[in-house]
């Protein structure tokens, strides 16, 4: 009965490692360079009824005839590019899993780095400003120099004569 | 000054990221729409066969092309939202008097004739899709319709069941300014 268990997570942890794929046998190509170029090319192509899936991993009957369509234009002589242009034609840039490089993508494709810039560029400033500020205040201006020099003298002269102590200052409560 | 601006910074940070944030929870935005190339295009190259049974003409590029403003639905009689369309396309296409096209799509002959016996026949033309017309169209399921103008250029897309609110919003105005 264990042993039985074992086995069985053994199978479905070999299942993980496995990657699903779609392809059914009938719709492969005899010529095996050419069904690479259709698997790898199909990877690349959005089921555009399945959210975030490839025709080359998902079961909806779209995937299966884009699978079928994609051998078809390889199999006439079409490089991938045209073959992806012809999809592109009939379902946009969305059937597109890796979107294009182009003006309207500029943000998608830059954004980050411009935000990353944006934030490094603060950190730079940040930083410069802290460096650039005094460390202690500006020195004394002539009129708080001369109150100093007054107070201390006051303090001087009736130092020696009475001098409270600790035990005369206010109470402390 | 500046730094004054600066200190507004992170506010027109957090205003940018909200209003998108607002934008993805709107209602009204399907997150599962999947944008239409089709419209202002020529009709594509195709040409189906009659459907066996139905007593209506199969359906081909050239019929798209003849002066008048028509529609194009595909349809399927397993198609559940084909159903529930079904009779607001009937009434409109009484109302309007608009040639209704269908493109039966990866259906069965005998279960298509079914279909239309019980609820009735609004198409004056039918061609049996096996698939590849969809693609052709770049449509992704059914229901999906299209209306054509007298020049054979799609005008209008739309995914998903007609229901009236659409036919109202988007569909009559169209046809009407079509039809001038």
């Amino acid at each position: 009965m264990t042993r039985l268990t074992v086995l069985f997570a053994l199978l479905l942890a070999l299942g993980s490692l496995v990657p699903a794929f779609a392809v059914e046998p009938g719709e492969m190509l005899d010529d095996p360079a050419l069904e690479r170029r259709a698997r790898d090319l199909s990877a690349e192509i959005r089921c555009v009824v399945c959210q975030n899936e490839s025709i080359d991993s998902s079961n909806a009957e779209i995937a299966h005839e884009l699978r079928v369509l994609v051998r078809e234009r390889l199999v006439a002589g079409d490089s991938d590019q045209q073959v992806l242009d012809y999809l592109v034609a009939r379902y946009g840039d969305y059937v597109l899993l890796r979107p294009p490089m182009k003006p309207e993508t500029y943000l998608l494709w830059f954004g980050p780095f411009v935000v990353l810039l944006l934030g490094g560029l603060g950190v730079f400033v940040y930083f410069r400003h802290l460096r650039a500020a005094p460390a202690m205040p500006a020195g004394l201006s002539t009129a708080e120099e001369a109150r100093l020099a007054r107070l201390l003298a006051e303090e001087s002269a009736k130092d020696p004569a009475e001098d409270p102590g600790e035990e005369a200052g206010p109470k402390r409560p | 000054m500046t730094r004054r601006l600066l200190f507004l910074l992170p506010i027109a940070v957090f205003a940018v990221v909200a209003g998108y944030f607002l934008w993805g929870l709107a209602p009204d935005r399907d997150p599962k729409d999947v944008p239409t190339v089709m419209v202002d295009k020529p009709t594509p190259t195709f040409d189906l066969a009659a459907v066996p049974g139905l007593g209506v003409p199969g359906l081909a590029t050239g019929d798209l092309a003849d002066g008048k403003v028509v529609m194009v639905n595909f349809f399927a009689s397993w198609c559940v939202p084909c159903r529930a369309e079904h009779p607001y396309l009937t009434a409109f296409v009484e109302k309007t008097g608009v040639p209704l096209y269908g493109i039966n799509h990866r259906d069965k002959p005998e279960d298509a004739a079914a279909w239309l016996t019980e609820l009735g026949n609004p198409y004056q033309r039918i061609g049996a899709d096996p698939g590849r017309a969809a693609v052709e169209w770049g449509v992704t399921g059914v229901p999906e319709t299209f209306i054509i103008d007298g020049d054979g250029r799609i005008r209008y897309h739309h995914r998903g069941p007609l229901v009236p609110e659409v036919l109202e919003r988007d569909v009559m105005p169209l046809l009407q300014a079509l039809r001038g």
